[in-house]
């Protein structure tokens, strides 16, 4: 039998106002199918978006929900989970949301590896507002910013959240929506700051000039800078370089949680433990 | 009402007020001189069971204080002017989404980085419209130390009440300021706690930002099972972004309304010797109390002067402001900026010969400065 969606969605929203063939749903199906999997109460979740056709994702889905400024899903969501330690707190933010004007919280929150879930839909582009570069534009792309061909280096999206400290950092690309399902499954029931990457469509606004004039198009360039992590492990150096690895990329499950650690505050002014020194961690710099 | 004797400071009652208010939640980032409020916090929430988090920057600080008020609780950031500039964006989203919070701003010399340690009053306007768009802020201005607390309490329970930020305002002076302070009783204060509004019904009933034109919004905590959506573009009563026409214009003229229609709630002013007096001084903040002095110098040299100390800044006493010049010819507004509150007291009088005093080296100003220009009206 069909998944039946309705249970999860805001009806007398639909239809949204994202373009035909637009990766945004089939990540909003996704996260839906992968909630319903994990039969999480709906009254147990909070889903905070920013701004950009990705920020529309929270009020769609009947959760409670939270639309944020531009950039700051990150921030909003830690006093959430602070608050409320004990539910299940999911941002969604686009490339340039979580990678440009969110930049820092999104580095701190991986940092701090409190327990949230950062989906990051990457389509490349600053789609909603026409096509301005983004962090993650390929250099040599058109954009109605750069329309002499885009000079700016790219940010490594997953790199960018493992060398910050998040404990738990995939890849997928929303070709593959059943891959994408378990992934983000595994991302929301890891406890620690979750960095979830999903390459996604734009050819609306990315495709346009860059030669991608259909999602069709689009999905395939996609497709063609992208792949498991255990074939990407067996290429050269130079064939990496343009090259996006998929899956799992990091999951530490030894590292403390902060909403735990701070747990430990707690005691220790409420007079139930010593104070935290460096003993209590393994690394000490 | 029983008070009980404490010595402190200003950043650091503000702090306690907060706790004992109920606040479970602090947010911010160092910036002097208003640090010390977070230092407070970070000892006693984890204490009683709260948090208090010291975020990457000044933006963050006030969006976790936003979500986990969203998500029900008292929530307290404080800060000083750089910060109140980083914060302005997001008070916005606050005044739009209607969340309560308490924003407590250390005043200090500006514009820009200006005079980190040193006193001033600059963030008078700011603090009326810290956010682009049309909304109605409440901002109360501590004038002791004693109020320090006392505002802070205040502050949080107009915040639940408005379902707004509330913006309370020490100065540098106040907020380091070592001394002495009679203030309520724990048991006084948690007894004057009035917890925000909430919807009982079945959650199919519920429609968060139906409320009458002059009343704020019904926001229920999170996680209860009434499910709706915080935004911070134009909505419905749900919640839902939209651009239908009246529904946009209702909206904003509600936020506006709902303290404009209440300042009566709101206001709060103190009378000093303005019973027979023929000079009226206004003064607020930290500068209060050094013409509070002056005046006893003036009387003592049969000069009777008075002050009107407006507590509530925002909206401002204009009302009982105007009563007291339409009868005393002569006015003197003494502050620690050029004229930011002077040009408040002009529109509410309806007069362009009101006097100032200001002053802006980030130095107070002292009694024998406002006495010596009393002198020279």
């Amino acid at each position: 039998m069909a998944f039946n969606y309705d249970k999860y969605l805001r009806l007398q929203k639909m239809p949204t106002l994202w373009c035909w063939g637009c990766g945004d749903g089939v990540i909003l199906k996704t996260f839906v199918r992968a909630i319903d999997k994990m039969g999480i109460s709906q009254d147990d979740v909070c889903v905070v978006s920013g701004i950009g056709c990705s920020g529309r994702f929270s009020s769609y889905i009947d959760f409670n929900t939270v639309h944020t400024t531009h950039g700051r899903t990150v921030a909003y969501a830690t006093g959430v989970k602070l608050a409320n330690p004990d539910k299940l707190v999911v941002c969604v933010a686009g490339d340039g949301d979580a990678l440009a004007i969110g930049g820092n919280h999104t580095i701190h929150g991986c940092r701090r590896n409190i327990d949230l879930t950062f989906i990051i839909i990457n389509n490349f582009i600053y789609g909603l507002t026409n096509s301005q570069t983004s962090p993650t534009t390929p250099q040599g792309f058109w954009t109605v910013s750069q329309k002499a061909g885009n000079i700016d280096p790219t940010f490594n999206t997953c790199n960018l959240a493992i060398a910050s400290g998040a404990s738990f950092v995939a890849r997928e690309t929303m070709i593959e929506p059943k891959k994408l399902e378990k992934t983000m499954i595994k991302a929301m029931q890891h406890k620690g700051f979750a960095l979830l990457e999903v390459l996604s469509n734009c050819h609306i606004n990315l495709g346009r000039k860059n030669k991608m004039l259909s999602a069709m198009e689009n999905l395939e360039w996609i497709d063609s800078i992208s792949m498991p992590k255990k074939k990407y492990d067996a290429l050269t150096p130079e064939e990496q370089l343009n090259i996006l690895p998929t899956g799992v990329l990091k999951h530490d499950t030894e590292v403390k949680e902060y909403c735990e650690m701070y747990a430990e505050i707690q005691k220790v002014h409420q007079g139930e433990r010593k104070k935290i020194t460096q003993d209590d961690f393994a690394k000490k710099i | 009402m029983a008070t009980r004797e404490v010595i402190s400071t200003g950043n650091e009652l503000a702090a306690i007020a907060a706790v004992d208010a109920g606040c479970m939640f602090f947010g911010g980032y160092p910036l002097t001189p208003s640090s010390e409020v977070m230092h407070v916090a970070s000892d006693l929430l984890p204490k009683k069971g709260g948090v208090a988090i010291q975020m990457e920057d000044e933006i963050a600080g006030i969006c976790c204080v936003i979500g986990a008020a969203m998500s029900g609780v008292r929530a307290l950031t404080a800060t000083s002017g750089p910060g109140m500039s980083l914060k302005a964006e997001n008070l916005g989203l606050a005044q739009m989404a209607e969340v309560p919070l308490v924003c407590v701003n250390v005043m200090r010399g500006g514009p820009s980085t200006g005079l980190p340690t040193r006193v001033a009053q600059g963030d008078i306007l700011q603090s009326k419209n810290p956010s682009h768009g049309d909304y109605k802020s409440i901002t109360l201005c501590a004038g002791s130390l004693a109020e320090c607390y006392t505002e802070t309490v205040r502050a949080f329970n107009i915040a639940d009440r408005f379902m707004q930020p509330v913006i309370v305002l020490l100065d540098e002076t106040l907020g380091h300021m070592h001394g002495k302070a009679d203030i309520p009783t724990v048991e006084d204060v948690e007894a004057g706690i009035v917890p925000r509004k909430r919807f009982d019904g079945a959650p199919e009933d519920y429609f968060p930002y139906e409320c009458e034109h002059d009343e704020p919004a019904v926001l229920n905590p999170m996680f209860e099972g009434y499910r709706y959506h915080f935004t911070g573009l134009h909505h419905d009563t749900n919640g839902f972004p939209t651009e239908e026409i009246e529904t946009c214009r209702k909206l904003i003229q509600r936020l506006e309304d709902k303290v404009a229609l209440h300042e009566d709630e709101v206001e709060s002013y103190e009378e000093f010797m303005m019973d027979d007096a023929e000079i009226m001084l206004v003064a607020y903040g930290s500068v209060s109390l050094a013409a509070k002095e002056a005046i006893r110098y003036l009387r003592a040299d049969g000069i009777k002067a008075g002050l009107f100390r407006p507590i509530t800044i925002w909206p401002s006493p204009a009302k009982k402001i105007k009563e007291y010049t339409d009868k005393i010819e002569k006015v003197l507004v003494v502050e620690l900026n050029i004229g930011q509150f002077h040009s408040e007291v002009q529109r509410a009088a309806a007069r362009l010969d009101i006097e100032g005093l200001f002053k802006v080296n980030g130095r107070p100003l002292s009694p024998h400065e406002i006495v010596s220009k009393v002198k020279e009206l």
